[in-house]
């Protein structure tokens, strides 16, 4: 039964009337052109990180929320430098597990941030959906000036990580159309993984693959437009790009998983499985990688790892989201 | 605006040889040419080349600088600002195109004052079309015409690398 | 009173009737049906023409929130909601705070109904005390306070042997069970079809096994005990494939489903919109049609609305953390109506599964005009069309997934025992 035409499901969420960005909440669903635009923004910002005074005067004046409800030092951070390398203002909010403890709500936190002239909100959240619901109370209630971007809501999506990681394959490999690339660890609770097989099949990429066992696949998975591999060594043959995921500490013993040591024997990337795939295939990971569960320390410091790298292309992906959506 | 009978575009390459020859007495023999894309980054490095002396050349991208951000969001195609030469006590040419309503060059100025303290600037123009918004003028012009305020000029590169001045609507 | 609801379209399913005609109240009963009886004069006449006048509508499930939840709504507001809706009778289930597992909760919940002087309310009973899983409830005791079956409401009862006893207790005295089937393991932090709408979307899911899972239990223990079990709120295919072998079988089955089950499935949630989330929750496009081919062909008897009125605060929320459920005493009869054109069912047969059928399974004397019957009538416009709206709900749960929609179906006249309880 489909909604009424008119009604906030009808339309993408994250794209304004004019069919601009103006929230940056998932890469599904997003036009190739606007993904390659932000792509494109970013080469610029690269360069400044590498002057002495690495700021520009775009974003001077705009107050920009850092809404963390899920703790994370890392995205925090480059999310803080992109913005201050905007010249934006930057204030840091860690509400901590969750905001009913506080007996307030996640959209009354909202609501009060605005009042205090709020024109971003980068959020993190557990909850899927999350600045969907933040986004869509902004668009109800008219307040179409206060941008949200998602910093990672649940298993969802992570999109900007999405962003950093084609830009980072863009800047090794090129083009998109002629990759395989696999997505190897737990996909099932990866929001990373999500975003990241939205990017590439948007963008074209022919063969993207997952590689896990049974329990870190999510049901249908394959309807992403991914082939699954349980097999890391058939999965990783003739690959251009290998992306580990991390696997958090809780999940390494119990159901899912017997141990960290069984993971590593079969999904762990190792040189002698790294070289089932193509001579240049790079090795890539969002971090924190926990070394020797996911990947070989070899592999990490290695010549292929373009882990480093993607710390820093991070930031100029940032810079661009928030420079594009702020000025839509 | 009633239109004006139109004024006939200056040949480009004819104005970058004049332009060239009004700096080539009066330019430090060691400043550096900044070029404000994509125009004045062909002029810099054309005049590079033909102005007497040792001139650096750099490029500038000024659309993190422009003031017209809230009203008209980020330009799409924004590219890498190149500065390899030390900015501090610098002599500096900035070099575009088209000197207009000033704004750009403003705009310079700031990106550049973000590398480092130059201890000069100039600026040198192929066409000065009048209009300012900022109290901007050019040090060298090739020179001056005015145009509708519904038209623009614009520079272009053909595949030879040969310059050409033409009108485009705004 | 004597009340002539005249020249209607009478469709009374469980007489078989259908045919334009006149009926006729009297003393709080139904006194003639076509035929007024000898002397006959009205107090008042209702115009029914071109209106259908059908037994007042029996909803088989329907949270009215008291005792203990009033923030979410009240007796009062409910009682309205669902004469509002054509619900004449309607059975809560225990899940209320305390849950209702003792004969004085039960009492006043009754009283307080009748107070009202709206629909008739039946309870369902506890079947273990605070719905713990543990302790068996006093059926007996239960049962003549007004419980008209035993249920868990929508906690699972893991220990098979206390689930066997408790049907072996329920089967002594003739009692009925009534048991939403969901495995507590499978279906554990899930708050969405497993899928790949869950798989998109990042939400952790309940697969369509916990369900079979725990029909096949049920059903097992069925099979052992002889109760007569009645199975709420079905939601998969494969479940529905076990309800028809097992009725197939002769075991004493019946089934109903949630009426937004039959309209909607895991698609709609959208971009994580919270008024479709539900319990169970909605599956896929596949297990929608089964459900729907189900009810039409009787392997599923009964539609219920699965009234659940939440607050608008429990569902501004992200949606894992929002309160499953969706308001319902309004919509059942549109929402049956849509149904029954879409699958081409008669409009007898519809209202049989929201009528005389829903009535058998509660063993209560409601859902039909016979007459003699109490005066129960629900007169509505099958054509009205309504465009659904916050203030149009009468109900203080304005949560559904259908807001903003047009319905079609609109209730004029609600009558219990032959007083006009509700007209627009």
């Amino acid at each position: 039964m489909k909604p009424d035409a008119g009604t906030t499901l009808s339309r993408n969420p994250q794209l304004n009337a004019a069919g601009q960005l103006t929230h940056l909440l998932t890469l599904e669903g997003l036009p190739p052109a606007i993904i390659t635009q932000i792509l494109d923004t970013a080469d610029p910002f690269v360069s400044i990180g590498e002057r002495e005074v690495k700021k520009v005067p775009l974003l001077r004046g705009k107050a920009i929320f850092n809404l963390f409800f899920e703790n994370s030092t890392r995205t925090r951070t480059t999310f803080e430098i992109a913005a201050k390398r905007l010249s934006a203002d930057v204030i840091n909010l860690n509400i901590g597990a969750s905001s009913t403890s506080k007996g307030e709500t996640l959209l009354d936190t909202v609501d009060n941030l605005v009042a205090m002239n709020a024109d971003m909100f980068v959020v993190r959240h557990s909850q899927s959906g999350a600045p969907h619901l933040i986004a869509a109370h902004l668009n109800a209630t008219g307040r179409t000036h206060v941008h949200v971007v998602n910093a990672g809501d649940g298993r969802h999506a992570h999109p900007s990580q999405g962003l950093l990681d084609l830009y980072t394959i863009r800047h090794f490999k090129r083009e998109f159309r002629a990759l395989s690339v696999a997505i190897v660890g737990d996909v099932l609770h990866s929001r990373v993984a999500r975003s990241l097989i939205h990017g590439l099949t948007t963008l074209g990429t022919p063969d993207v693959r997952v590689i896990a066992p049974a329990t870190l696949l999510p049901a249908e998975v394959e309807s992403l437009g991914v082939r699954a591999y349980h097999d890391m060594r058939r999965g990783l043959a003739g690959c251009d790009v290998i992306v580990m995921l991390r696997l958090q500490n809780e999940r390494m013993k119990g159901a899912l998983l017997p141990s960290p040591g069984e993971f590593f024997k079969h999904y762990g990337l190792t040189p002698d499985k790294l070289a089932l795939a193509k001579p240049d295939a790079i090795v890539m990971h969002p971090g924190p990688m926990n070394r020797g569960v996911e990947i070989d320390s070899a592999v990490a410091d290695g010549a292929r790892s373009v882990i480093l790298p993607q710390v820093t292309f991070g930031i100029a992906v940032r810079m661009a989201v928030m420079s594009i959506i702020a000025g839509n | 605006m009633p239109s004006r009978p139109a004024e006939p575009l200056p040949d480009a390459e004819a104005a970058l040889a004049t332009l060239a020859e009004r700096m080539s007495s009066r330019v430090p023999h060691d400043a550096a040419f900044v070029g404000i894309y994509s125009g004045g980054a062909w002029l810099a490095e054309r005049l590079a080349r033909i102005v007497r002396g040792e001139h650096a050349v750099g490029f500038i991208d000024v659309s993190f600088y422009r003031d017209d951000y809230s009203r008209a969001g980020l330009k799409p195609n924004a590219r890498r600002t190149d500065i390899k030469f030390e900015v501090d006590g610098a002599s500096i040419v900035l070099v575009d195109d088209v000197l207009y309503t000033g704004r750009s060059v403003r705009a310079a100025i700031n990106e550049l004052f973000d590398f480092g303290r130059p201890a000069r600037i100039d600026l040198a123009v192929l066409v000065d079309r009048g209009g300012r918004e900022l109290p901007i003028e050019a040090t060298y012009v090739a020179a001056r015409l005015v145009v509708p305020d519904d038209r623009s000029i614009v520079l272009s590169r053909g595949d030879d690398g040969r310059l050409a001045l033409s009108l485009e609507p705004a | 009173m004597k009340i002539e609801i005249a020249n209607g379209r009478i469709v009374d399913p469980a007489n078989g009737v259908d045919r334009v005609a006149s009926l006729f109240i009297a003393a709080g009963r139904v006194a003639g049906v076509g035929t007024p009886p000898a002397g006959w004069s009205a107090n008042r006449t209702l115009d029914a023409r071109g209106l259908v006048v059908a037994p007042g509508l029996v909803d088989a499930a329907a949270r009215l929130r008291e005792p203990g939840l009033e923030h979410k709504a009240t007796l009062e507001s409910e009682m309205e909601a669902a004469v509002a809706g054509g619900v004449t009778s309607l059975a809560c289930p225990p899940d209320t705070d305390p849950p209702l597992d003792e004969p004085g909760l039960v009492e006043m919940l009754k009283h307080r109904a009748r107070m009202l002087n709206r629909a008739n309310v039946y309870p369902v009973g506890a079947l273990t005390l605070g719905l713990d899983g543990e302790v068996l409830t006093e059926m007996s005791e239960l049962a003549e306070a007004g419980c008209v079956a035993f249920s868990q409401g929508d906690r699972p009862l893991v220990d098979t042997q206390v689930l066997m006893r408790a049907m072996q207790y329920a089967r002594t005295f003739g009692h009925r069970v009534w048991l939403r089937p969901e495995d507590p393991y499978l279906s554990r932090g899930g708050v969405a079809h497993e899928g790949e709408v869950a798989t998109r979307l990042g939400l952790p899911a309940i697969p369509a096994i916990a369900e079979t899972i725990a029909l096949s239990t049920i059903l097992s223990l069925v099979r052992r005990t002889g109760v007569s079990m009645h199975l709420c709120r079905l939601s998969s295919a494969e479940g529905v494939a076990m309800l028809r072998t097992a009725k197939a079988e002769g075991l004493p089955v019946s089934a109903d489903v949630a009426i937004h089950h039959l309209h909607l499935c895991d698609v709609d949630v959208g971009w994580f919109d919270t008024q479709a989330h539900l319990r169970p929750p909605l599956r896929g496009d596949r297990d929608r049609d089964a459900l729907r081919r189900a009810v039409a062909d009787g392997t599923i008897d009964v539609i219920c609305s699965d009234h659940a009125p939440v607050d608008d605060d429990a569902k501004q929320l992200p949606f894992g953390e929002a309160e499953p459920g969706a308001t319902g005493l309004e919509l059942l009869l549109p929402l049956t109506l849509k149904w029954a054109r879409e699958c081409e069912v008669t409009l007898a047969d519809a209202l049989a599964r929201i009528t005389s059928r829903p009535a058998a399974i509660l063993g209560i004397p409601a859902g039909t005009l016979s007459v003699g019957a109490a005066a129960d009538v629900c007169v509505f416009d099958a054509d009205a069309d309504w465009r659904l709206e916050r203030r149009a709900l009468v109900s203080q749960g304005k949560n559904t997934p259908f807001l903003g929609h047009e319905l079609v179906g609109r209730v004029r006249w609600t009558l219990v025992a032959g007083d006009v309880v509700y007209e627009r």
